[in-house]
C-alpha cells in the first residue's frame, strides 16, 4: 500500500469479520425473496411481446375467474387519490389531450407509473402490462396466459444514433427537448426523442485546437449492459384496512423505495414503511422501484400479503440496463504531450423513458486532465429499450473509454509512454474541472506515478499476439444524507442502527469508524440496519458514498456520545467538563482528586454508571454533505488474442487506486476486484441483442455471459492513499472507480497484441474475428 | 386446472421430511416455498447460475433443474446442513476470514459446489476449481477471493 501522511488507527485498517458473515454463509440471512408471511400470496407480471404498441384494450375477466387467483391490476389500479395528475381516461387519449406537449425538458408526472405498469403504450419488449396475485406462482402465471391485450404495434427504435434522425419513431408525442446549452441550434418545439441538450464548456475551444500540433478525432459506441446482480428484483407488500402499507424488499434505498412508492400510488409517505432486507447486488440497479407499488395494489385487492419477484428473463427485459452509448472525441495536444483543447459529444440511450446518466459522464469524461479549453456535449434520448438505471459510475464508463482510447492514440503518435503523456496532464488540487470547480486534494498524479513503477508495468510480455494497455478512470463518490443512532448499554456494548442498506459490507465500515471514534473495540458495535419508521432519512446505498457519508455520521455520533461520557464523569466525581479528557484510548480521564488519586474510568466502566447518572445513553444523528471523494483509478492488463477464436484472454490484471484511507482493506480490495470483472465483462462479452423487431434476444444468463470464475486470473490490486481532506478519516469511496478503466485498458491492450483499434464495446470475439478474417 | 398436491419423502440435512408439494414445482420451490428452507437462492431459474446448488444423494445439483416429485426418497444437503452443531465448516470459516462474500447472495451455491469439489478432488488446482466454479456466478468479487478461500482450504 502506498501512503501519504495518514494518522495512526487503531481499528481502520484492520480486516475483521462482518457483522453479516456467519448469516450469509449458513444460509440464515434473510433476502427479499426469502420473507415468509401468514397468508402469503404469490404475483407474477404479464410483460409486452412488443418492443412498442398502443394498448387498445386489456381484458382480465378469464384470469379473475381462474380458480386460485385473488387479484389482477392494470396502470388503472396504480392511480390512487393523492396525486396532482387525473387517471388516464380512454377519452384523453382518444382525444388527444393526454399527448399535448409538455413545457421543454420536463417529465410527464404519469410516466413513473408507467414504467411500473404500461399506460396507453408499451415503450419496450417486456414492459410490465398487468399483474396477478394468486395461491403460487404456477396459479398466477397460468392466469397471465388468460388475460387478453389487444396491441396496435407501432415501429420502434433501439439505436441511439437511429433514434435521432428526422423521421424516426416517436416514443413520447408529448416530450420536447430541454436546452440547457447555449449557443446550440437545438429546437425545443418539436415532437423528437432527444429529451435534453446539456453542454460544459470552458475557454476558448478553437484557439486552443489551432495551437495543437496534432489532433485526433475518434467515434465511438458501446452496447448495453446490464449491472447482473445475482439476486432478481422482489418486493413483497401488505396493505392492511387501516391504509398502511408494509414493504418488505431488496432496495438500495429504503426510504427512496418509500418516498417512490408513495408518490406512485397518491398515498402519504408516512403510510408506507419500507423494510429493507438483505440485498443480493445492486450496483445502481436496485435503486428504481419495480414491484413495490404492484404488491401493494395486488395486496390492497385481495386483502392479503403480496410476494413477488421477478425471473431472471424479467430483470434483462424490464430493469435498468445501462446505456447504450455514442460519443465523438477530438482532443488536440502540442509535440511534447501537452492537450490544449478537448471537444466531446456524448449520446446515451434512455430507454422507455428520459433520464440516462448522460450528465455524470459528461463531468466524468475529462475528468483525470487539466484542459484549459474544452467543450462537452451530453444528450439524453429515449428508445424502445428497458429504462435505464444507474450502473456503478453511471455514465463515467462510456465517456472515459472513449477519452482514455484517445489517449492512446496519441501517445502512440507522439512515441510517448502512455503513462507520460498522461502525467503531462493530471489534473491536480487547484485545477479547474470540467463544471469549473477547483478540485480538492486528489490521488490522480500519485496513482500514475504509482501505476509506472509498479511491477507490472516494468514486467517484459512476450509471446505471440499478446499485448498490454493501460487506462486511467474517474469517479466523484458523494455524499448526501445519512442517518444513524447510537445506544450505549450498560456493559458499554453499543447498538448502531443505520439506515444505509449493507451491499457490500457498510455494517463493518461504519461501525469501525464509530469504534475508531471511541476508541472501543469492533466487536462491541452491534450494527443493524433498519426500517423507515426507525431511524432518520438516508439516501441510497449508491455512488460510493455508504461509507463515506456513513462514517461521517458514525464520527458525529461518536463525538456525542464522548461529549456525554464527560458530562456523566463530571457528575460522578463532582468536577467541571472542562478538565476532563477522552482520550483515543476511550478511557475518560480527570484531574488526580485531593487525596492524589487518579480520577480514571474505561469506557464499560462508566457505561455501567450511566443508568444512575440520567439514564443510558441514546443518541441520533443526521448528516448532509456536499463534498466529494473524488477518486482515480489505472489499470494495466496483459492479455492474449486468439486469433482462431476471436477470444481476448486476460494473463495480468493489476488495479492501481487512490482509495482515500482503506478502511477495511480486504474489502476495499473486493471492491476493486468486483468492479474489475464486471468492466471486463463489459469489455470483451456482454451485450443486449435486439432482433430486427426489438426482442431482447439474449435475457438469460446464459446467453447474455457475465464473466465466470475460469474468465479471470487472480486480480491484483495496489491501494494508494491520498485521505480525502473532506472526511474525518479520508474516505473517498471505493466502488465505482475500478469499473471505468478496463474498456478502454483492454482495447488498448487488444491493438498493442493485434495491431486493431476497436472503436465499439464488448470486443466479443466474433467482433475481433470479423477485424481479423 | 391446479394439480393435486403429492406427498414427497426425503431426508434434508439428516432429518427424514415429508413435503406437500405441487407436481409443477421444483425442488428448489419445494424447500423454498413449502418449508421455508431458504438458504438455496434463485438467481436464474434455469440452470445458469448456481445460486440454488444442493448436493442430491452426493451429487452436486442446481436444485432449480430437479422436480420435487424426483426427490422421493433421496438424501439432500443443503448451505444450511453445512456447519456442524457446535462450528462452522472450514470452507465458512474461511469464506468468511478471506471476505470471499460481498452481498452473499451467491455464497450458499458457492459454498455446496466447493464442498462438492473438495469431495471429488481435494487438492485441485487454481485452474481446476476455476473450471469447477464457473458453473456459479458472482457479481461482486471478481472470484479472486473465493478461489482463493477454497486452495487456502485444500490446502488445510
Amino acid at each position: 500500500m502506498v501512503a501519504t501522511e495518514k494518522p495512526q488507527y487503531k481499528i481502520i485498517g484492520t480486516r475483521p469479520r462482518r457483522p453479516d458473515g456467519v448469516d450469509k454463509v449458513t444460509g440464515r440471512a434473510q433476502y427479499g425473496a426469502d420473507i415468509k408471511l401468514e397468508g402469503l400470496l404469490y404475483g407474477a407480471v404479464l410483460r409486452s411481446p412488443h418492443a412498442h404498441a398502443l394498448i387498445k384494450s386489456i381484458d382480465t375477466s378469464k384470469a379473475e375467474a381462474l380458480n386460485g387467483v385473488h387479484a389482477v391490476i392494470t396502470n388503472a389500479d396504480l392511480v390512487g387519490s393523492g396525486q396532482t395528475f387525473q387517471p388516464t381516461t380512454a377519452e384523453a387519449i382518444e382525444s388527444g389531450t393526454y399527448w399535448q406537449a409538455l413545457e421543454p425538458g420536463k417529465a410527464s408526472p404519469r410516466w413513473a407509473a408507467e414504467n411500473i405498469l404500461a399506460g396507453p403504450k408499451v415503450l419496450y419488449h417486456g414492459h410490465a402490462v398487468a399483474a396477478v396475485a394468486a395461491d403460487d406462482v404456477h396459479i398466477a402465471q397460468d392466469a397471465l396466459e388468460l388475460i387478453d391485450v389487444e396491441y396496435e404495434i407501432l415501429p420502434h427504435v433501439v439505436d441511439v444514433q437511429d433514434a435521432m434522425v428526422d423521421g424516426a419513431p416517436i416514443l413520447h408525442p408529448q416530450l420536447r427537448t430541454g436546452v440547457r446549452a447555449a449557443g446550440v441550434d437545438t429546437r425545443s418545439d418539436i415532437e423528437t426523442n432527444l429529451a435534453s441538450h446539456m453542454r460544459l464548456e470552458s475557454g476558448d475551444i478553437e484557439k486552443g485546437f489551432a495551437a495543437a500540433d496534432l489532433t485526433i478525432e475518434r467515434e465511438f459506441t458501446s452496447s448495453q449492459f446490464h449491472q447482473g446482480y445475482l439476486e432478481p428484483q422482489n418486493a413483497t407488500a401488505f396493505w392492511s384496512h387501516d391504509g398502511r402499507i408494509n414493504i418488505w424488499t431488496s432496495t438500495q434505498g429504503s426510504f427512496m423505495a418509500r418516498d417512490a412508492t408513495a408518490d406512485v400510488l397518491g398515498v402519504p409517505v408516512a403510510s408506507v414503511k419500507v423494510t429493507p432486507m438483505e440485498i443480493g447486488g445492486g450496483f445502481g440497479g436496485k435503486i428504481p422501484i419495480y414491484l413495490e407499488p404492484m404488491a401493494a395494489v395486488l395486496s390492497k385487492k385481495s386483502s392479503r400479503p403480496v410476494k413477488m419477484w421477478m425471473d431472471r428473463e424479467a430483470v434483462f427485459q424490464a430493469t435498468g440496463p445501462t446505456a447504450s452509448s455514442y460519443s465523438k472525441v477530438k482532443i488536440g495536444v502540442t509535440n511534447d504531450g501537452k492537450i490544449t483543447a478537448a471537444e466531446c459529444l456524448f449520446a446515451m440511450g434512455a430507454g422507455g423513458f428520459p433520464g440516462s446518466p448522460v450528465g455524470a459522464g459528461v463531468q466524468c469524461a475529462l475528468a483525470p486532465y487539466k484542459i484549459d479549453n474544452q467543450v462537452i456535449d451530453g444528450l439524453d434520448v429515449v428508445l424502445n429499450t428497458p429504462k435505464t438505471a444507474a450502473y456503478r459510475a453511471p455514465g463515467a464508463p462510456a465517456t472515459e473509454y472513449a477519452v482514455e482510447s484517445v489517449m492512446d492514440e496519441i501517445a502512440e503518435q507522439l512515441d510517448m509512454d502512455p503513462i507520460d503523456l498522461r502525467l503531462v496532464n493530471v489534473a491536480e488540487e487547484g485545477v479547474r474541472n470540467s463544471s469549473g470547480t477547483p478540485w480538492p486534494k486528489i490521488g490522480a498524479k500519485e496513482v500514475l506515478e504509482a501505476m509506472k513503477s509498479h511491477p507490472h508495468y516494468l514486467s517484459e510480455i512476450q509471446g505471440e499476439d499478446v499485448g498490454r494497455g493501460i487506462a486511467i478512470g474517474f469517479w466523484f463518490n458523494g455524499g448526501m444524507e445519512s442517518s444513524s443512532s447510537a445506544r450505549v448499554n450498560k456493559d458499554g456494548s453499543i447498538a448502531l442502527i443505520l439506515g444505509s442498506v449493507d451491499i457490500g459490507g457498510s455494517r463493518a465500515s461504519i461501525s469501525m469508524q464509530l469504534a475508531e471514534t471511541l476508541g472501543v473495540t469492533y466487536e462491541q458495535i452491534a450494527p443493524q440496519v433498519t426500517d423507515t419508521d426507525s431511524v432518520g432519512y438516508t439516501a441510497v446505498t449508491g455512488g460510493s458514498r455508504t461509507t463515506f457519508a456513513g462514517g461521517w455520521v458514525a464520527y458525529e455520533l461518536g463525538q456525542t456520545i464522548k461529549a456525554e461520557m464527560i458530562s456523566r464523569a463530571a457528575k460522578i466525581w463532582d468536577i467541571s467538563g472542562d478538565e476532563i479528557t477522552y482520550t483515543d484510548e476511550g478511557t475518560v480521564v480527570g484531574p488526580d482528586d485531593a487525596e492524589g488519586n487518579k480520577r480514571v474510568f474505561s469506557f464499560n466502566e462508566l457505561a455501567g454508571k450511566l443508568q444512575a447518572t440520567g439514564g443510558l445513553i441514546a443518541v441520533s444523528a443526521s448528516s448532509s454533505h456536499t463534498t466529494q471523494g473524488a477518486a482515480y483509478g489505472g489499470h494495466i492488463v496483459d492479455l492474449k488474442v486468439d486469433r482462431d477464436t476471436g477470444k481476448t484472454e486476460i494473463l495480468r490484471y493489476t488495479a492501481v487506486q487512490d482509495v482515500g484511507t482503506a478502511i477495511h482493506p480486504d474489502y476495499v480490495e473486493g471492491q476493486i476486484q468486483g468492479g474489475i470483472a464486471q468492466g471486463v465483462g463489459m469489455a470483451l462479452n456482454e451485450e443486449y441483442y435486439y432482433d430486427s423487431d426489438g426482442h431482447l434476444m439474449n435475457g438469460s444468463f446464459l446467453d447474455y455471459r457475465v464473466p465466470v470464475a475460469n474468465d479471470l486470473p487472480m486480480l491484483d490490486v495496489e491501494m494508494v492513499e491520498v485521505p480525502n481532506p473532506g472526511h474525518p478519516f479520508g474516505v473517498r469511496g471505493v466502488g465505482e472507480v475500478p469499473i471505468v478503466p478496463p474498456q478502454p485498458t483492454i482495447r488498448n491492450a487488444v491493438y498493442d497484441a493485434i495491431g486493431v483499434r476497436f472503436y465499439h464495446t464488448p470486443m466479443s470475439p466474433r467482433r475481433v474475428l470479423d477485424e481479423l478474417l | 386446472m391446479i394439480p393435486e398436491p403429492k406427498v414427497v419423502n426425503t431426508i434434508i440435512n439428516g432429518d427424514s421430511k415429508q413435503i406437500l408439494v405441487s407436481e409443477r414445482d421444483s425442488l428448489l420451490e419445494a424447500l423454498r416455498d413449502r418449508i421455508g428452507m431458504t438458504g438455496a437462492k434463485e438467481g436464474c431459474n434455469n440452470g445458469n447460475c448456481g445460486a440454488c446448488a444442493v448436493i442430491m444423494d452426493g451429487r452436486l445439483v442446481n436444485s432449480c433443474c430437479v422436480m420435487a416429485a424426483e426427490v422421493e426418497g433421496a438424501e439432500i444437503m443443503t448451505v444450511e446442513g453445512l456447519a456442524s452443531r457446535d462450528e462452522l465448516h472450514p470452507l465458512q470459516t474461511e469464506f468468511l476470514d478471506n471476505a470471499a462474500l460481498q452481498c452473499g447472495i451467491c455464497t450458499p451455491g458457492f459454498l455446496m459446489s466447493s464442498y462438492a469439489l473438495l469431495q471429488e478432488n481435494p487438492d485441485p488446482t487454481e485452474e481446476e476449481a476455476r473450471f469447477w466454479l464457473a458453473g456459479n456466478l458472482c457479481r461482486c468479487t471478481g472470484y479472486d477471493k473465493i478461489i482463493d478461500s477454497v486452495l487456502t482450504v485444500a490446502k488445510g
